[in-house]
């Protein structure tokens, strides 16, 4: 039997290809942006190996529930947290007041 | 970053054929997590001066750029000019730049349909894809199926595209990676003898540049 993890999945069976597709969201491709141009060679943040390892240790179930660009954001923050280039308390401080200023817009309509 | 910085986009600046629709869970929901998380990123590595809003832009900006179009003029051109078509087989970067195509650092090979080879691309442990050629993939290209399946029984998953591939032509998959990501040159379609080089870019569609369709019949264009 081999031993594989949960993304290694080449060759299992599965249903048919159902040919979905969608327009990228501007959030998708601010999450796009975000791991590239951390990427860059003058840069060098964060690389595609260190993100695919970051998606590839979210988990199971993590990965099965998270869709494709929310695995990116999820695996570059973490990835962030760990080089120290953010910390915890700033990411929970700017998500706190993302959400307050969103939640406002939309109680507002706006 | 303004206030309706979150809000959709709903031009369709996409590079297909039809209009898709954003994905139900993301229209149903005003706001994820993760779409929290991703635009507090964003501002973070700006104030921290990482990046310059104007770059974050750019990019943002240069990946819309990106399509289906910049590929089918290369093939489209390989099917005019053997030379060229050597040339794309040698190394995709520089006939790509030939065209004003800049492909980046991430290689791209090209490999040719013939009467006896069908080829398709895939990636099964992510996602790669030769995005500055072509475009961000469709999704279900990262679909658990596709991945899955390609590798093991591609004439079946070609069939889901309605692609039948005879069984005296090979069928052969290439696994891409992070460092190697693939482009196919489908066959030129017959009865296209006299088209010139614009005529043929319409024939040449993005699936047929991953492998999972032909190009376009002239009947069909």
């Amino acid at each position: 039997m081999t031993i594989r993890r949960h993304h290694d999945m080449g060759g299992l069976d599965a249903g048919a290809v159902e040919q979905t597709e969608h327009d990228y969201a501007i959030w998708e491709k601010r999450v796009d942006a975000i791991v590239k141009v951390l990427s860059t060679p003058e840069r060098k943040i964060l690389s595609t190996d260190e993100l695919r390892r970051g998606i590839e240790e979210l988990g199971p179930g993590v990965y099965d529930n998270l869709n494709y660009y929310e695995r990116w954001i999820s695996s570059a923050t973490n990835l962030l947290l760990e080089k120290g280039v953010i910390t915890v308390d700033e990411l929970g401080a700017k998500m706190a007041d993302v959400e307050a200023r969103w939640q406002k817009d939309r109680d507002t309509g706006s | 970053m303004s206030h309706d910085d979150h809000d959709h986009s709903h031009g369709h600046d996409h590079s297909h054929d039809e209009p898709h629709p954003y994905q139900p869970d993301i229209e149903d929901a005003p706001f994820t997590e993760r779409m929290v998380m991703a635009q507090a990123v964003a501002e973070l590595i700006v104030e921290k001066g990482i990046v310059s809003t104007d770059e974050m832009r750019a990019q943002i900006e240069f990946m819309d750029t990106r399509e289906p179009a910049l590929g089918a003029k290369l093939v489209a051109r390989t099917w005019l000019d053997p030379e060229f078509k050597a040339r794309v087989l040698t190394d995709v970067k520089a006939a790509s730049a030939e065209l004003g195509i800049d492909i980046g650092d991430i290689p791209i090979q090209a490999i040719e349909n013939t009467e006896d080879v069908h080829n398709v691309v895939v990636c099964t442990l992510c996602s790669c894809y030769p995005r500055m050629l072509i475009g961000l993939p469709p999704d279900w290209y990262k679909s658990r199926a596709y991945r899955s399946r390609t590798i093991k029984e591609p004439r079946k998953v070609l069939e889901d595209f309605g692609t039948t591939i005879p069984d005296n032509v090979e069928v052969r998959v290439h696994d891409s990676t992070a460092d190697l990501r693939y482009v196919v040159l489908p066959a030129r379609p017959a009865g296209t003898d006299d088209w010139n080089e614009e005529r043929l870019t319409d024939l040449v569609t993005r699936d047929s540049m991953i492998g999972v369709s032909l190009a376009k019949s002239p009947e069909t264009a």
